[in-house]
């Protein structure tokens, strides 16, 4: 972890309430894809912590949903504007466990950490096969960055209103050999379910400090308590008690 | 050259700067960020006897000008704490500590001290009895004078460490409560934990905190802090460590004017990993500002008459 001011270079909707991030600063601190950044924000007391994207050089890109007003303050800086930046937080995905191919399943605001792993496993040579799964039509990102990186990517809608109708399980390959998610709880639960090789999931909780301090994100796994924002957020499928 | 020196206790302490206990884990996340050895000392995680998960998640809910707890004590229990914490915080931190402890009856309290007694570099014991996220013990105890006294004395028995008792700032005197504990033997007092709170969730329509109430820190809670200890510094003849909202050299001052021989910060470290370093580094300056030589000599220096 390290701490930077970072300066915006860009923040753009992508759909009415999620948004693109992109920060310039000093991303050494980045060691696997699926870690995160907690920023400060003027007037608010603690950090939002927020899961990388993409990161290379000195510049990374995080996606957001605006769900309060801290995430709404953060949706209106602009480009040039400074932020003070916790980097390279959380575990992150290994991806040293992953198949050759595995399936990247992404749900919602869960989908962003998805391209910076599935990037992470093309530069392994690996071959993902991406499943994004969004609950409408005009809620979807990120289809056509993913596509462009050249990953087999299956959309799947809830209401069936684009792509494949339903829940990203629905969309798993006929074969794989490992499982990465990430996503709201049910969507993880679901994706654990339906796994029928091992895998990694990353969990998402409230957090105090975000680097393992204040036990505000504890989670119990087979192997012994965890933190979320230090010991995770990826558990490991074996590890995961629901 | 300024000083920044404090007895705390009989302990010499280079600065008075001390992050708080439950902020701080065992030292080592904050050793990977820098040399913690500039710090005073620091309280580590409350132990208590057996190994303890907490409360439920979500713990933590943000307020203006700070947040709510609701951790409840999660440790590995005191065992674990000295036979694989300590020996780990002992590489990155070569001063005295101190042990935080926390208990659910007077005898869990006298055990889980006499085992920490033990312990060469545990310097003092901070006893917390005013934790207000544990049921049936923590706060209970740091609610009545009589109580209070029992684990003063209960501790003081099994322990030659100085004892410092720690006090929930959620009663009605809080002088009456820190003079009970002097009178059964206390060497200090530190104050204030956490102030009970409660935030509700509008969407869900329930509280926040899955335990419903947190103990709330961070800013906001200063000038309660600082009120209290200046009560307590007129009750008591014991040194105290003031707590609550710190996060400035400019705080330290103020704390220690109010009566404060040594100064912890909490909740701040979790949104600045390094703002302790930066206090004690910041304190010479402000020293010199206010026109203060020997920080020693400001401790009380705010009562007048």
């Amino acid at each position: 972890m390290r701490q930077g001011i970072y300066t915006v270079a860009g923040n753009r909707a992508l759909t009415e309430g999620v948004w693109e991030l992109r920060l310039l600063g000093d991303t050494g601190s980045i060691t696997a894809p699926g870690q995160f950044i907690n920023i400060k924000l003027e007037g608010f007391f603690l950090r939002r912590p927020i899961s990388i994207c993409d990161w290379s050089g000195e510049a990374l890109t995080v996606v957001y949903k605006v769900v309060g007003k801290g995430t709404e303050v953060l949706s209106q800086m602009g480009a040039g504007e400074k932020l003070d930046v916790l980097c390279g937080l959380g575990n992150g995905f290994d991806i040293s466990k992953c198949g050759g191919r595995t399936v990247v399943a992404g749900g919602g605001a869960g989908v962003p950490p998805m391209y910076g792993l599935a990037k992470a496993l093309l530069r392994t040579g690996k071959s993902p096969t991406a499943l994004l799964g969004f609950n409408t039509k005009k809620e979807i990102f990120y289809e056509e960055e993913f596509r462009a990186l050249g990953v087999e990517t299956v959309v799947t809608t809830a209401d069936g209103s684009y792509g494949r109708k339903g829940f990203v399980t629905e969309a798993f390959p006929e074969e794989y050999d490992y499982v990465c998610a990430c996503g709201p709880l049910p969507m993880l639960r679901a994706a654990y379910d339906a796994a029928a090789t091992s895998g990694q999931f990353s969990f998402e909780e409230r957090m105090g400090c975000g680097f393992g301090a204040c036990m505000g994100c504890s989670c119990k796994t087979k192997y012994g308590n965890k933190r979320i924002c230090r010991d995770g957020p990826v558990l490991e499928k074996e590890e995961i008690i629901w | 050259m300024v000083d920044l020196r404090v007895r705390l206790a009989g302990i010499e302490l280079d600065n008075p700067v001390i992050p708080a206990s439950g902020t701080f884990g065992y030292g080592y996340e904050f050793a990977e960020l820098y040399d913690i050895n500039c710090l005073g000392t620091f309280s580590f995680k409350g132990t208590t006897r057996e190994a303890r998960f907490g409360n439920p998640t979500p713990r933590i809910a943000e307020c203006p000008a700070g947040m709510l707890n609701a951790v409840g004590l999660q440790n590995p229990g005191v065992e674990k704490v000295i036979s694989e914490e300590l020996p780990r915080l002992k590489e990155v931190f070569r001063k005295p500590v101190m042990a935080n402890v926390s208990g659910f009856s007077v005898e869990e309290y006298a055990y889980t001290c006499s085992l920490l007694d033990q312990e060469e570099q545990v310097g003092w014991l901070e006893v917390n009895i005013s934790c207000p996220n544990v049921h049936d013990g923590g706060m209970s105890f740091g609610t009545s004078p009589r109580a209070a006294a029992e684990v003063t004395r209960a501790v003081k028995a099994v322990t030659k460490k100085p004892v410092f008792m720690k006090l929930s700032p959620n009663v009605t005197d809080i002088a009456e409560i820190a003079r009970a504990c002097e009178e059964a033997g206390a060497d200090g007092i530190s104050l204030i934990n956490t102030l009970l709170g409660m935030r509700i969730d509008l969407r869900a329509k329930r509280p926040l905190l899955a335990n419903g109430t947190g103990g709330l820190s961070g800013g906001a809670v200063f000038p309660v802090a600082v009120r209290m200890v200046y009560q307590v510094y007129e009750a008591v003849g014991i040194p105290i460590i003031g707590m609550g909202g710190v996060s400035s050299a400019e705080d330290v001052l103020e704390m220690m004017l109010a009566g404060a021989t040594a100064v912890e910060v909490g909740a701040a470290n979790l949104v600045d990993p390094f703002v302790c370093r930066s206090i004690v580094e910041e304190l010479p300056g402000a020293m010199e500002k206010y026109g203060i030589q020997d920080l020693k000599e400001i401790i009380g220096g705010g009562h007048h008459g």
